[in-house]
């Protein structure tokens, strides 16, 4: 049984505290008002502004746009990290649905972490919920289409292009597909984490069996919702922009983040003398899974940039222009992170099955797929007024600390290894 | 690789991969040589248990992936740009890097192309598989459902033998030593 110490209770509070204080300095250092921007802007970027928007408009337009970007970035930092921490709790989920779907053998003992994990997933959607709603409210513009007046025609806003989108892109849709897939992904761990507990003490294989089809059902559910809700969330924020890869692409960066969180917490637990029947066979599958999906989403990130680089089309290529101008040195750095330092790191099969190594290299891909998200999310909403500022740094601890504190008190709730899973033999002798 | 010493070794022949497992940890717990073993097909942990040395076609592996890479890059630049500069869908043809996204396909198959074709060799070279080669099992059976291993042994012909009989081996035979260039760690 696990135990959720003191200490590391007290870590993971002062980490939300810290968090929570520097996300309302955050968000009440925006800029209320085009005055406001003269106190808060540099000269730089108001130049850089002016020159990004020209083609836009003119006139007070500039000021005006780059108050709204100011505006959003808090709320963009909330969602992003929001995010990021969400994809740890659902990639998480997914892989402990394969590994029922699959009749998995080697993963038993790690399913308790998985199920920690997936828990945790309801509470960054909520808060990914509450800044839909923001939107809605006209406290941010994080998705350009909820910009009012842009669906009216005769409106200044107005944009035919997006106008056409309205059928799917309006407010109510949006929250209510949104609520399908939360309330989806929710259902699923929560049926999935019930029926764990009530094997321990069952007799028999039929709550195995259900567990198998819950798996299946979840798995061409995630299917469906993890692509859309990576075009809802995210793909719209730059809504004149589209990508049939981007699905794929935001699927490999969520399985990959709750990949290398779980090889962090499971070294964790046994640096702390938790999880005997772990040893470094287990490690070594992590490691590989590790290693596999940072391939995998460095071919689908190459995927889609050498397409749109190739044919250059210019409503395609603009998403990859400011990528490689103003968030060049992220974009670059999100490569290297996710890619060169995980291939050379534990390409050989000893740094597999060497905690520290996996450790380090889960941490460096962790880092990667931060910035890989916050290459996504804030071109769109802040435009070049990005930085790694108060709601950037508080949401990070924020979240950091809480996932901490969720994911603790679920692994603290149940014993680590379950009792009566049919393959628990076979996942305490695995050896390769 | 010609053989220089002949001890005599004696052949047990196994009908499970499980008893035969187990028979080569045992045999080498006691002291003895284990030369060889024929199976018809992979017994997982035989090469912990025989001992041996793990195999370094990994670090080749990654030395010959990396001579693909250079090879590709070479082929791209010296094609592409330098010979007879290539202006295709109008992407820079002026340096090898502002047109290396298309370089990268290339890039990647090649490195891969290197790194397989070059360890199959390697292995083949190492374990001297040439065509022609003649077969180094000695008896058929292993082609089939059976597992033979070959212990050398000093002089001590009948404790060696029951302690075969005792791991469960289904036939016992003597022959002179043959030699092989795998590196076996001795015990």
């Amino acid at each position: 049984m696990f135990e959720f110490t003191s200490k590391e209770k007290l870590f993971s509070m002062v980490l939300m505290a810290v968090g929570i204080i520097a996300l309302v300095i955050g968000f009440t250092s925006a800029p209320s008002s085009v005055e406001d921007i003269a106190h808060h802007a540099d000269g730089h970027a108001y130049v850089g502004d002016m020159q990004f928007t020209e083609g836009l408009g003119g006139g007070d337009g500039h000021a005006e746009h780059m108050l709204h970007q100011m505006q959003n970035r808090p709320w963009a930092a909330l969602f992003h990290n929001a995010f990021f921490f969400l994809a740890i709790g659902l990639g998480a989920l997914f892989f402990l649905a394969i590994q029922y779907v699959a009749n998995v053998g080697w993963s038993v003992v790690l399913n308790r972490i998985m199920e920690a994990m997936g828990l945790w997933l309801v509470f960054p959607a909520i808060v990914i919920i509450l800044v839909m709603i923001a939107g809605g409210m006209h406290m941010h513009h994080l998705w350009h289409w909820m910009e009012p007046g842009i669906m009216d025609k005769g409106s200044d806003n107005y944009d035919a292009i997006i106008a056409g989108k309205q059928a799917y892109l309006n407010f109510g849709f949006f929250v209510f597909r949104s609520l399908v897939y939360v309330a989806g992904w929710v259902w699923a761990i929560k049926l999935i984490r019930k029926n764990s507990l009530l094997e321990d003490n069952a007799a028999d294989l039929s709550i195995y069996k259900k567990q198998i089809r819950i798996g299946a059902i979840f798995t061409v559910f995630f299917a469906v919702t993890s692509s859309m809700a990576a075009w809802d969330w995210i793909m719209s924020i730059d809504t004149h922009w589209f990508s049939t890869l981007f699905g794929w692409y935001t699927f490999a960066g969520i399985f990959v983040s709750a990949l290398a969180s779980m090889a962090l917490i499971t070294v964790y637990l046994k640096s702390k003398g938790y999880l005997e029947e772990v040893n470094e066979n287990h490690l070594h599958d992590l490691g590989k899974f590790t290693f596999a999906f940072s391939i995998f989403w460095t071919y689908l990130w190459f995927s889609q940039y050498m397409l749109i680089w190739y044919s250059n089309i210019p409503e395609e290529v603009t998403y990859y222009m400011q990528r490689f101008d103003e968030y060049k040195a992220a974009t670059i750095t999100a490569i290297v992170l996710n890619f060169l330092v995980p291939f050379l790191l534990i390409l050989p099969r000893e740094s597999k099955r060497n905690m520290g190594l996996v450790a380090m290299a889960a941490i460096i891909v962790l880092v990667g797929h931060w910035i890989d998200s916050f290459v996504m999310i804030m071109p769109g909403t802040v435009g070049p007024h990005f930085g790694l500022g108060w709601a950037e740094v508080g949401g990070f601890f924020f979240f950091l600390g809480f996932a901490i504190y969720v994911i603790f008190t679920n692994l603290s709730k149940a014993p680590l290894i379950q009792k009566n899973h049919p393959v628990l033999q076979e996942s305490k002798y695995f050896h390769q | 690789m010609a053989t220089t010493e002949t001890k005599p070794v004696m052949r047990a022949l196994y009908d499970d991969d499980d008893v035969l497992l187990d028979a080569v940890k045992s045999v080498r717990s006691k002291g003895y040589y284990v030369q060889e073993v024929f199976c018809p097909f992979p017994v997982h942990g035989l090469d912990k248990a025989m001992g041996l040395k793990p195999s370094n076609i990994a670090i080749a592996a990654f030395f010959y992936g990396a001579l693909g890479l250079a090879t590709a890059i070479l082929m791209t630049w010296y094609m592409m740009i330098e010979d007879w500069p290539q202006n295709i869908g109008g992407k820079p043809s002026f340096t090898w890097w502002m047109n290396m996204p298309a370089f990268v396909p290339v890039m990647f198959e090649l490195t891969v192309f290197f790194a397989a074709h070059l360890m199959v060799w390697t292995y083949f070279a190492i374990n001297g598989l040439y065509p022609g080669r003649k077969a180094m099992n000695d008896d058929p059976r292993v082609t089939d459902d059976k597992f033979l291993m070959e212990v050398e042994y000093d002089g001590d012909h009948e404790t060696l033998s029951n302690l075969l009989k005792e791991t469960g081996a289904i036939e016992i035979s003597q022959s002179e030593s043959k030699s092989y260039d795998h590196e076996i760690e001795n015990a």
